[in-house]
């Protein structure tokens, strides 16, 4: 049995969606983990797949912190080359239409073999694309893997700004790097200030249509990555698909993943479980709220047509 | 055996080729249905009885024997598909304003489900040639609660447009910005701007791919997908 089928562990399907493990884990290179979130898996991940030619080409987001207009506003891009990957490291925390450019990679650039990081709703889109693709000629066998994100919530580029800028008193431009973790969300400078706030005082900026998505861990990725449940600078990763498990599998053996058992740290799963329970039932009683309105469910908006 | 007739109103053949683009999947297809009817690939002159007639095209209410055609199906077919955005939907057909050789009469253009009870719309220009193989796959395996979409689509509204995403997509506070419309849209209309979609009407054609594709609006269920495309179908 390999290293990572040992310490996998399986928790609540119904919260985090079928899976065949568990377990946490950090990038073993320096370069990735210089500029990456929290444990440089999706980095990783993206980095060895077009390395070793298992991906032609990965969609991830990259923003430029120095843009004059909008620093930090992230763009949808088509990575072919390994060494681009890493411009793309970190989270974002606004939108980014990832599968935007989904068609463009196959149709475009010519990918075969497509990997893609998204939040639970992009990969929700891109398996909706797999299986009914009305205008998605020739991308459904394209896709070779996807990665979700665990996400709470998105914010508008506007609501974010106000945040970092009003409420933490940072320049967008000036920011390093943002964070939501232990309640709060936080803002690294380039001078190596550290600001935050409560996590509440975030709410009033949240998308509003976040708040119809049940969805906490990408239920439908074949791994997903987040820093909740696991210490500082580690990810908790969810396998589940046999394709991800041996790529991982791989990145262990060659030693480009350090890993442990998610039972073995703290906070643990149990807190991706709390959080996963907590959004479907405030997002659930949002849905109902909204029927009782007359506003249709998502995913059923043609049966009110 | 299914015994299918492929049936060519006011449309290009691009549906048609759309199909046959599923490349040696589409001999599989054709293992499995009986094709009594189409005009593009045998010498068959007259709709016979059939179990579906999967219709491209509009209707053109100038044309005679072309209204007559879609009149008749209702009685030949017992599942009719409105395949592709003009029988679906309208399509571009819907910016037909006549005065064009070779035909200057012919103006009057509506789609198929307008005219007759449809069971099922696929819109798209054309429909992705792997939509129309998971479509006809489903159909013949006879899993039509997972062609659901379809049914309510040929049932609902005729008419859709880049617009929808506004109105019922927007409007209705659902849509969380995944690009999913811009990349479906087959005339680059739609681009994301500050995480929403933005239409250019001048480029839209009205096949309504956006609309179907768009996660929020139509959702397929989990299960379908596990089984259909996390089950190893697809890789």
């Amino acid at each position: 049995m390999s290293e990572l089928k040992e310490i996998m562990v399986k928790g609540d399907e119904g919260l985090l969606g079928e899976h065949l493990g568990v377990f946490t884990a950090r990038s073993t290179e320096r370069r990735i983990l210089r500029v990456t979130q929290d444990g440089g898996i999706v980095s990783s991940i993206m980095v060895y797949g077009l390395e070793e030619g298992k991906f032609d080409g990965v969609i991830a987001a990259v923003a430029d912190p120095d843009d004059p207009e909008e620093p930090w506003k992230p763009r949808p891009v088509v990575i072919t080359d390994p060494d681009e990957v890493l411009e793309a490291a970190g989270t974002k925390y606004t939108y980014c239409p990832n599968v935007s450019v989904l068609k463009e990679a196959v149709r475009s650039h010519g990918c075969e073999r497509v990997a893609m990081v998204g939040t639970p709703c992009q990969v929700r889109a891109v398996r909706k694309a797999q299986l009914l693709p009305v205008g998605m000629r020739h991308v459904p066998d394209k896709i070779e893997l996807l990665i979700g994100i665990i996400c709470m919530e998105n914010f508008p580029y506007e609501g974010l700004k106000t945040m970092v800028e009003q409420l933490c008193g940072v320049w967008m431009r000036e920011v390093a790097k943002m964070d939501i973790g232990k309640g709060k969300f936080w803002v690294y400078t380039d001078d190596g200030e550290v600001k935050s706030i409560p996590i509440d005082e975030t709410h009033p900026f949240e998308g509003e249509p976040c708040h119809v998505c049940t969805d906490y861990c990408a239920e439908l990725s074949d791994l997903t990555a987040g820093s909740v449940g696991s210490p500082d600078g580690w990810s908790t990763v969810i396998v589940r698909t046999e394709k991800a498990l041996e790529l991982l599998e791989e990145m262990v053996e060659q030693g480009l993943l350090e890993v442990k058992s998610i039972e073995e740290v703290k906070p643990g799963l149990g807190l991706v479980e709390k959080l996963a329970q907590a959004k479907k039932n405030k997002n659930q009683k949002e849905i109902e709220e909204r029927k009782e309105l007359g506003l249709p469910e998502p995913g059923k908006v043609h049966e009110q047509l | 055996m299914v015994r299918l007739a492929y049936v060519q109103l006011a449309g290009c053949c691009g549906c048609l080729v759309s199909l046959a683009d599923t490349y040696e999947r589409l001999l599989d297809i054709l293992d499995e249905v009986e094709l009594v009817y189409c005009q593009t690939l045998m010498d068959e002159r007259e709709i016979p009885e059939c179990d579906v007639a999967v219709v491209e095209g509009a209707v053109c209410l100038n044309h005679e024997e072309c209204v007559e055609v879609a009149r008749g199906l209702e009685e030949k077919a017992d599942t009719i598909v409105a395949l592709g955005a003009c029988a679906a939907t309208g399509n571009f057909m819907r910016y037909s304003r006549g005065n064009e050789q070779s035909a200057p009469t012919h103006e009057a253009f509506v789609p198929l489900t307008e005219v007759v009870d449809v069971d099922y719309a696929i819109p798209g220009c054309p429909p992705a040639p792997e939509a129309i193989e998971r479509f006809l796959t489903l159909l013949l395996e006879g899993k039509t609660d997972l062609l659901e979409p379809f049914a309510k689509l040929a049932e609902g509204k005729t008419e859709y447009c880049g617009c929808d995403l506004m109105y019922h997509v927007v409007n209705k506070n659902m849509c969380m910005g995944c690009g999913t419309c811009a990349a479906a849209c087959p005339t680059r209309a739609i681009e994301i701007v500050d995480g929403r979609p933005v239409v250019n009407e001048d480029r839209c054609i009205k096949c309504g791919a956006c609309f179907t594709q768009c996660p929020r609006t139509i959702w397929p269920g989990d299960d379908a997908i596990k089984e259909l495309v996390m089950g190893g179908e697809e890789e």
